[in-house]
């Protein structure tokens, strides 16, 4: 019998919320009216990336994508290109540049320019089902691993290969495991630190949901290298469905011999255990991530000692994050050599960055170390959303920090990203155009991190809020320039003197934005004015009685009720109400709201 | 047992009970019974702390420590509806605090707070990983994306 046709639905969290799951109930119910259930196969798969125009879509045997598909566009997919085997023009992705309809992945400039390891089944693989897995050399990994080689071996074919931990600081990863493996002691631990907190990353939420056993062969190989024989996944509640496909992944694991005792008959055991975080952003750090699987309070704690030699229930522990662990099987696969090919001298392979914010594509992009900025934000990206200037791109989370236009040539590796003032962290690329307020930006971050400081260190814990304040300040148009100084010295000092990274990273946002957008500040507080007309402090909106035809369609858009009038004559916006959202200015056909 | 005696049973309790008793001898029982204990009350109510202090021998005082620290646990009850309004970058830089202050206005009450009839609570989180669909809100785990302030009474009037 010829083999099945797949058709591959996106049911990843992002396009699961646009509604992918009552696209595939109505596929599956066409494909049945239509009587195709011998021939065709629907796989509902990971993320496939391109959440800006999900729910998508692909027909596997000839690669065509299909875009912000609908339950009511199912019909005509299926009988024109299931069965007819032409394409659907009108839901084929349009190239941002030529406008004109492009038939198959690899000609989409979004994937086009990806170079795909860790997310290479994602997307299109079946999730739920480890055969999936296997048949694309899923395991073959660990067999090598516990086959032909010593976990001496193993650490220094990591070593070799030049991996760097993906959770954001950028520790060599095989030098860890080797500091795990020559601590004393016979009971050990690994972890993976799926606690993704980044506002803007979800690269760990997409591989466990698209492609857990990756995640779970790499701690495999890992726990074999160390000699633990106990792992946890520490992952946030916030994502259900990764932590249920991990969980099924795990059982099918079990039953097919992969964890357990006596793996692959080699006398190496492990078990693997699911922990749901409980919402702290703290405990992406290590050691509060320790405390927290303890059922304490995930506050950090002065290291050394390191988790390599007392970490979970003081047993020589080795935490590496999602991305990371995932990266292992390729490794051990392939070798290290054909590993270290990719990236930079030295910020090897290739890292998962989440595109968002004012960009045409939105999604999970996965390029070798040393790509610029301005290749991933305009070849893949597709450029800034509805024409207008791009102003600075985020990176690093709160960790990290805004680049400028003119920074878009810095390669992404750890060391490049670091001299100009931001860091790869979690990989979460947020652009911004000239219609967001860098201070406004600056102050936002701080709203994040004094929200999340544990409260142990002081500095963390009082000099956050003491920023946070006069950020909020400036916002309002009541700064003082000497304003501007002061934030800096209480940066200075809170990294410092922080206990951890939380501490030691949360000014990076404001000292970056200071560095590149001091104009902004200036304007805020010698002209009391906003540039990017965003801070509402320093807003106010009014009609202008000659444009006004008194269509009332601001006052008919309006969210609350501030604007009053009767038809055909000029309306009045009622200050005191308004909160300065600008659906007025957009809604108006007569350029008759002033904005000032 | 007779049936009056199992009436004075709280059922909610003996599903705690179990909870207990698989725990009790887990390292590090803690955190998973808090979260399930939440579960089947819907909040932490202070008898049920106190029942978990004894049920897993640990003191009271360490337990309000950990469900003071992390978001998850509430020892108020909340709304028929949760909203969660996503205020990460993404969210914020496409116009989510808007969103927020719209909400806000319409129910007249702040982050964190349930409204009088007990309809709805609001909670501000940091990312729901729905960036694509930025911003986005979720009522009761049900996401709605691509949010103009405009649509908020629309989309709260099917809620109950």
């Amino acid at each position: 019998m010829a083999e099945k046709q797949r058709i591959l639905v996106c049911a990843g969290t992002g396009c699961a919320s646009s509604g992918a799951n009552k696209l595939i109930s109505t596929l599956e119910a066409e494909i049945k009216l239509q009587g195709l259930e011998e021939s065709v196969s629907i796989v509902g798969t990971g993320c496939q990336g391109f959440c800006e125009k999900g729910p998508t879509l692909v027909i596997e045997q000839h690669q065509v994508l299909y875009t912000s598909v609908t339950p009511d566009d199912i019909a005509e997919i299926v009988a024109t290109d299931i069965i007819k085997g032409e394409r659907v023009e009108r839901l084929l992705f349009i190239d941002e540049v030529t406008k004109k309809p492009v038939s198959t992945l690899s000609e989409i400039r979004f994937f086009a320019k990806q170079h795909r390891i860790v997310l290479q089944n994602c997307g299109i693989i079946d999730p739920q089902k480890i055969e999936e897995y296997t048949a694309r050399d899923g395991y073959s990994a660990l067999q090598k691993s516990l086959k032909d080689m010593s976990p001496d071996e193993v650490v220094e074919e990591v070593k070799k290969s030049g991996l760097r931990g993906r959770g954001g600081a950028g520790f060599p990863t095989g030098l860890k495991w080797g500091f795990c493996r020559g601590a004393a002691g016979e009971k050990k631990y690994v972890i993976c630190n799926a606690d993704e907190g980044d506002p803007g990353a979800f690269m760990d939420r997409s591989v466990l949901e698209g492609d857990p056993h990756s995640v779970i062969e790499g701690m495999l190989i890992g726990a074999y290298a160390i000699g633990a024989n106990e792992g946890y996944v520490y992952c946030r509640a916030e994502y259900p469905m990764a932590i249920k496909h991990l969980e099924i992944a795990i059982k099918q694991a079990e039953k097919a011999g992969y964890l357990g005792d006596n793996i692959l008959d080699s006398g190496f055991n492990f078990k693997l255990n699911v922990f749901a975080g409980a919402g702290a952003f703290v405990c992406g750090e290590e050691t509060a991530l320790m405390a927290s699987i303890e059922g304490k309070r995930g506050m950090p704690r002065v290291r050394p000692p390191f988790p390599a030699v007392s970490g979970l229930w003081g047993k020589p522990t080795n935490i590496n994050n999602v991305e990371t662990w995932s990266n292992i099987p390729h490794i051990l696969r392939n070798g290290s050599e054909w590993y270290a090919q990719m990236g930079t001298e030295k910020s090897k392979g290739t890292k998962i960055f989440a595109l968002t914010g004012k960009v045409n594509n939105t999604g999970l992009v996965e390029v070798p170390m040393g790509t610029t900025l301005r290749e991933i934000i305009f070849d893949i990206g597709g450029g800034v959303q509805n024409g207008k200037t791009f102003k600075a791109v985020q990176i690093g989370g709160p960790s990290g920090g805004c680049m400028p236009e003119e920074m878009l040539d810095t390669p992404v590796d750890y060391d490049s990203l670091a001299q100009a003032g931001a860091m790869v962290g979690s990989g979460g690329l947020v652009i911004m155009d000239e219609t967001t307020c860098m201070v406004d930006i600056a102050r936002f971050f701080l709203s994040f991190t004094t929200k999340e400081s544990c409260g142990k260190c002081t500095p963390c814990r009082e000099g956050t809020k003491r920023m946070y304040e006069i950020l909020d300040r400036i916002t309002k148009g009541e700064g003082k320039i000497e304003d501007i100084d002061t934030l800096e010295y209480l940066a200075l000092t809170i990294k410092e003197t922080s206990l951890c990274g939380l501490g030691q990273t949360a000014p990076n946002p404001i000292l970056a934005t200071i560095k590149y957008f001091r104009h902004e500040f200036e304007a805020h507080i010698l002209d009391h004015k906003c540039p990017a007309h965003a801070c509402s402090a320093l807003l106010s909106y009014s009609i202008d009685k000659e444009k006004c035809k008194g269509c009332g369609l601001c006052a008919k858009n309006c969210p609350t009720t501030c604007i009053t009038g009767e038809k055909k004559k000029p309306y009045v916006i009622k200050e005191d109400d308004c909160i300065k959202c600008g659906t007025c200015v957009d809604k108006c056909k007569f350029d008759a709201v002033i904005r000032a | 047992m007779c049936t009056e005696c199992e009436d004075l049973i709280d059922p909610k309790l003996i599903t705690l009970d179990k909870v207990i008793t698989q725990y009790q001898h887990h390292k590090g029982p803690l955190i998973p019974v808090l979260q399930q204990a939440q579960e089947v009350y819907g909040y932490l109510p202070t008898h049920v702390l106190q029942h978990i202090s004894k049920g897993l021998r640990i003191p009271l005082a360490r337990i309000y420590g950990v469900v003071t620290f992390y978001a998850q646990f509430r020892l108020v009850p909340s709304g028929r509806n949760v909203i969660n309004v996503c205020l990460g970058t993404a969210c914020h830089v496409r116009g989510g605090a808007k969103v927020l202050e719209t909400i806000e206005k319409e129910l007249k009450i702040k982050d964190g707070a349930t409204t009088e009839d007990r309809r709805f609570t609001l909670e501000v989180v940091a990312c729901i990983g729905a960036c694509g669909l930025a911003p986005v809100i979720s009522i009761n785990n049900e996401v709605h994306g691509r949010l103009l302030p405009e649509q908020i009474a629309g989309i709260l009037a099917e809620y109950e």
